[in-house]
């Protein structure tokens, strides 16, 4: 019925501006009436058609008495014409979309920008429609179709066509949708094509004839094949992310626990510093230089290195200090630091969430490869944190205060007297571990939410990473971190993200008590304790 | 089938978990010194991450013997020690205790009730407890876990904890809290633990380190009262201590025995004298 | 002397003695007392709000007895105790979900988030949960099996001191996860509440809250008998012992890893008969009991007492928890900065707790 309104209309006569009878249904009728109005408004490929369907999907559709407007702030227009309409009407009302009429709204507008002359508006009408339009459409698309010349819209607009033409037309054009569906890796066509074989209960096929479903079992066949590639792809992007995020968050820990020996329960929070930090950057950066916005993180890293280690040097001076050989008690007074650390954000900047904005070059993402979407600031993390790791090595075995912690670390009474000022090596090397906690918030700013809570989410994975990887192994924490980020996320697609920790929380605490020194550790001549 | 009174089948017979219950375990394996050696140490090879520290080390010690060992640092007297008591796993060789225990399938604790007792390099004391309390704890007892929560001192008990506070020349400090003892006091408060023991075997590592002049000498002649009646294996760098108490001297050198007899010979052992001098 | 004055004189001087009889004159006399007896509006009344706030830190205090005999004896600093309590309360919580019968919201026999998860059968953790024998055995049983394998594995692979608090904090954040899910069947998010009754008798009048804290008082003091008994014989030197110097316990022919093992599941058990008689007093339990900071908190109470002392985890879990209540009432945004403070002034300036400068004041005074 409603192809052949929209074959009717298609053929109607486009003198007019806008069928008014359509627009008056679309304000004034039915819903079964509105989707009608919809799909004719859509046929008619009129620009002042995507304006109204537009206005209507961002809640700007009004009625003021029998007529039809598109008010925006104080302005409006009439729906019909276009034409300015001064002054605004007192008594108007809204149009209101429910979610059914939304659902046919968003495919409309977007058959309706697949003839836009902007590159980006097509590809983003491809997109939403290739997650499922009305074969109503198929005239519209085809004709786009003809338009196109884009070598990444043209065949994903002709996927489009192909599964509309498979839903009705002849025989050989349905063969040659069925395989041209082949070529696709968009899960929605493997649900398409399972529809083409689907068995009825009586024992029927959905589609009889035969020819059609052996081809469509063989397109089947291969969308499946890269779907899997894709999803096998997707996993392998998100274990080496979350492997990047707990190796940023267990670097500084493998140097003040796994080089000093000091058991920093607050580290989680000089995260959590970093964080803040970063977000403070940010609001100086919209406040004052707007437009150097983008720029932002330039400062932000360092700033937040400089404050976290700041923070951590200023503890070890005061309090660490005095407990060097006492982990217990260590363990605790850090404790004390990370709670007042927490209640003292949260005096600071409230106990609600912040929002931590990205660059602009780090929001959206690359089409890597069968639908998998890379997000930028994930990619930039990962990269972020090689070049940390790098520079950490750098500077552990290139520099004198590398050498000079390594030596307090194997022999503190020895470096100290071939004239290691020690306890000033210890404050510097705590103020390092700090400070790439306070990079790692910095990271986790960009892909996250930044609370108060922030640094406690990641004290316990982090302390698994490095107790996992050896302590004072920085090798052994690289492989723990990413190890660690494989098994949670293949777990994680097999038994959801809840249990997945869990299986891999108790994996460790069996891990460690088959090899308490963890993965790499050096095998030592036996000391008495 | 009636079966004869007083014979039990191995299936009646309480299974015992060597980890649940290691001290019924050792009870039914006395160790046989009917051969006269109370410990053998045979092909024993330990290394560290490349570094040799043991290298097919072989040595017997005689039932009521005072051997010493010396040799220079590094040359495997701790790790020898270690291998005996449990606490480190050689990777190949065996140690026996008499003719038919096998050390090397033993915890620490296991070892020391077969009747090794081991004092360390650096006094290793109860520091929080006191005098008395160090001795008691150290008393040879059923040691699990049940018989601690309900264990009363005897008489019998208290009498030899005051002879050996007495042996240890420690009477008068018996509630003093341990660890506010001088070094030589803790060196002899852990020879006293080890007295309490009653083990066969005492190895000591540098046990008059920190002692002064008159305390050596009272140790050495403890030493050489106790030998004869249990055997003893002294590491020590102090060579006028050693040569006082020394019958037989065994020299280590890079893992392994370098040389072996009376300290006279041992000492102008030419050998010896390039291991200690030449370097 | 017979054996039992020598046991008496063994555990307190007269001294101790007298000041447990004036608490426990305190416990079970005033306190009923001056609740039931005397009237509302009397200045002597004691208000329920009282009642459950002293129960509840009993209840603490007696988890803060537990650890103080692994941490303050036996060296072995747990940041999983916070488990093993709220083990011992769900298990007992089980059963309070039970006796709701069908009065709960939506009058169905099942407990109502089951009843909403539209499940038709108890999970086969809740097998015989209306029988209040089978899950107060549980309230002993799983927190002392879980601990009991835990230790076993951890002790004989010999982890100690601070790996293994870590690993026990893994061990209790693995926990809270696992609760935190509605799949697991013990309420998720919300845990139990909303209990009505317990041995058929209503939960919320007074004479049944009475009850519950007289028991509660009973147990304190006999946890805290039972300690000091521990503590003072062979076994608890044994464990300090360890402690101070694990390697001369070894070679002086003990195992440390049955004593440890003993003392930590001992330790487990009463946290779990702490937890149950949490859950009926303060009506709630939930898987943020297994946070990881709930867990260190209690470190906090035995440290503030003054650890190896068993009366110092309990004034330690009294300050802590008294301060916390005040506090979080009357100015709630400071209490972190004051936990915090404790955690940090405690472990720097009074290793010895309250306790330790206690007694070093009346030294300098006699």
């Amino acid at each position: 019925m409603r192809i052949l309104l929209i074959a009717l209309l298609l053929f109607a006569s486009r003198a007019f501006a806008l069928e008014v009878a359509n627009v008056e249904k679309l304000a004034f009728g039915e819903s079964d009436e509105q989707v009608a109005a919809i799909a004719a408004l859509v046929a008619s490929g009129d620009p002042q058609a995507a304006a109204v369907l537009q206005a209507l999907a961002d809640g700007e559709l009004q009625v003021a008495g029998k007529r039809v407007l598109i008010v925006k702030g104080e302005e409006a227009t009439d729906a019909v014409t276009g034409a300015k309409v001064a002054p605004l009407p007192e008594e108007r009302e809204g149009v209101v979309a429910n979610n059914r009429l939304r659902r046919e709204l968003a495919g409309a507008l977007a058959g309706l920008k697949l003839t836009s002359p902007q590159r980006e508006a097509r590809l983003a009408a491809v997109k939403e429609l290739a997650g499922g339009a009305d074969p109503a459409m198929l005239p519209l698309v085809k004709r786009a179709l003809e338009k196109e010349a884009d070598p990444t819209i043209k065949p994903m607009l002709e996927l489009i066509a192909a599964t509309m033409e498979l839903k009705d037309g002849s025989k050989e054009a349905r063969i040659a949708a069925v395989r041209m569906l082949g070529g696709s890796s968009n899960s929605n066509t493997k649900l398409l094509l399972l529809g083409v074989l689907e068995k009825r209960k009586d024992g029927s096929f959905a589609e009889p004839d035969e020819e059609i479903r052996r081809e469509a079992q063989a397109s089947l066949r291969a969308v499946e094949g890269r779907l899997a590639w894709g999803e096998r792809a997707g996993i392998l992007f998100t274990s080496i992310s979350l492997g990047s995020i707990l190796l940023l968050a267990a670097m500084g820990l493998a140097i003040t626990y796994g080089l000093m020996g000091v058991i920093n329960m607050a580290h989680g929070e000089l995260i959590m510093v970093g964080a803040y930090t970063t977000y403070a950057v940010q609001n100086l950066f919209r406040e004052h230089a707007p437009d150097a916005f983008d720029w932002y993180l330039a400062c932000a890293v360092p700033a937040s290195f400089m404050v976290s280690a700041a923070v951590g040097m200023l503890l070890e001076r005061l309090v660490i200090r005095w407990l060097y050989g006492r982990a217990l008690e260590t363990l605790l007074a850090t404790w004390g630091i990370s709670l007042v650390l927490i209640q003292t954000v949260r005096t600071i900047f409230g106990a609600q969430n912040v929002q931590v904005e990205n660059p602009a070059f780090m929001s959206g993402g690359v089409e890597a490869l069968m639908g998998v979407v890379l997000p930028w600031s994930r990619i930039v993390i990962v990269v972020f944190a090689a070049a940390v790791l790098v520079g950490i090595w750098l500077l552990l075995t290139r520099t004198r205060l590398g050498l000079f912690v390594r030596g307090v670390t194997q022999n503190r009474a020895m470096a100290s007297c071939v004239g290691v000022p020690t306890a000033r090596v210890d404050t510097w090397a705590f103020g390092l571990g700090s400070g790439i906690a306070g990079l790692a918030g910095c990271a986790l700013s960009q892909i996250g939410n930044v609370g108060p809570d922030l640094g406690q989410a990641y004290i316990v994975d982090s302390f698994m990473v490095v107790v996992l990887g050896g302590v004072g192994q920085l090798a052994g924490t690289v492989y723990a971190a990413l190890g660690l980020g494989f098994a949670n996320k293949l777990l994680e697609a097999w038994q959801g993200a809840v249990l997945a920790k869990i299986v891999v929380l108790v994996f460790i605490i069996m891990f460690i008590q088959k090899r308490p020194q963890g993965l790499f550790a050096l095998k030592g001549r036996a000391v008495e304790t | 089938m009636e079966k004869p009174l007083g014979v039990e089948t191995a299936s009646e017979r309480p299974s015992i978990d060597p980890a649940v219950d290691f001290a019924r375990a050792i009870e039914h394996g006395k160790p046989d010194f009917a051969h006269g050696v109370i410990l053998y140490l045979d092909d024993i090879s330990v290394s560290f991450d490349g570094f040799q520290a043991l290298n097919k080390l072989s040595l017997a010690i005689d039932v009521g013997e005072l051997r010493c060992i010396i040799g220079p640092n590094g040359a495997g007297k701790t790790t020898m020690m270690d291998v005996i008591t449990g606490k480190t796993r050689p990777d190949s060789g065996t140690v026996f205790f008499g003719q038919n225990i096998d050390l090397l399938k033993m915890t620490e604790p296991e070892v020391a009730h077969a009747g090794v007792g081991r004092k360390f390099q650096k006094p290793t004391i109860f520091e929080q407890h006191t005098v008395f309390e160090n001795l008691e704890l150290s008393m040879k007892a059923d040691k699990r876990v049940r018989n601690t929560l309900f264990a009363k001192l005897n008489s019998e008990q208290r009498d030899r904890i005051a002879e050996t506070l007495r042996q240890i020349r420690l009477e008068d400090a018996a509630s003093r809290i341990a660890g506010l003892l001088s070094h030589g006091q803790k060196q002899w408060l852990e020879i006293g633990m080890l007295l309490m023991q009653e083990p066969k075997l005492l190895l000591l590592d540098e046990p008059v380190a920190g002692m002064s002049d008159d305390e050596t000498e009272r140790t050495a002649e403890l030493f050489l009262a106790l030998a004869g009646k249990r055997s003893l294996v002294v590491v020590e760098h102090d060579m006028a201590f050693v040569a006082k108490i020394a019958r037989t001297v065994t020299v280590l050198h890079e893992g392994s025995v370098l040389a072996e007899g009376p300290m006279e010979r041992v000492q102008n052992d030419p050998r010896v004298i390039e291991v200690y001098l030449g370097r | 002397m017979g054996p039992v004055s020598l046991l008496i004189a063994r555990l307190y001087g007269p001294r101790g003695w007298m000041t447990l009889a004036a608490f426990a004159l305190a416990l079970f006399v005033v306190f009923p007392l001056c609740n039931l007896a005397i009237p509302e509006g009397n200045p002597l009344h004691l208000s329920a709000y009282w009642v459950s706030l002293v129960g509840k830190i009993m209840c603490y205090a007696i988890v803060a007895l537990a650890m103080d005999l692994a941490w303050g004896y036996a060296g072995i600093l747990s940041l999983g105790h916070g488990l093993f309590f709220a083990l011992g309360g769900y298990a007992f919580g089980m059963y309070l979900m039970r006796q709701i019968g069908s009065d709960g919201q939506y009058k169905a026999n099942m407990p109502d988030f089951m009843v909403f998860l539209d499940w038709k059968e108890f999970p086969w953790a809740w097998w015989n949960s209306d029988q209040f024998w089978w899950c107060a055995l549980l309230v002993v049983l799983v927190p002392g099996l879980l601990a009991f394998v835990f230790g076993f594995f951890a002790f004989r692979s010999r982890i100690k001191g601070v790996y293994f608090s870590i690993i026990t904090q893994a061990l209790t954040y693995a926990a809270m996860l696992l609760f935190f899910r509605n799949a697991t069947g013990f309420g998720g998010n919300n845990g139990f509440t909303d209990f009505k009754r317990i041995l058929d008798i209503p939960v919320a009048i007074p004479s049944t809250r009475m009850a519950l804290f007289a028991i509660t008082a009973a147990t304190l003091i006999g946890s805290l008998l039972l300690g000091r008994y521990i503590v003072t014989s062979k076994f608890g030197r044994i464990l300090a012992a360890i402690r101070d110097a694990e390697s001369r316990v070894m070679f002086c022919g003990y195992n440390p890893v049955h004593y440890k093992l003993a003392i930590w599941t001992f330790s487990a058990v009463l946290c779990g008969i702490a937890g149950a008689l949490y859950v009926p007093q303060v009506g709630i339990i939930n898987p943020s009991e297994m946070s990881p900071a709930n867990s260190i908190e209690i470190a906090i109470w035995v440290a503030v007492g003054g650890r190896g002392t068993l009366v110092g985890a309990i004034v330690g879990a009294g300050l802590v928890n008294g301060a916390k209540s005040y506090f979080t009432q009357a100015f709630p945004e400071y209490w972190l900065y004051v936990l915090g403070l404790i955690f940090i002034l405690v472990t720097l300036f009074m290793p010895k707790g309250v306790v330790g400068l206690w007694s070093q004041w009346k030294n300098r005074s006699a």
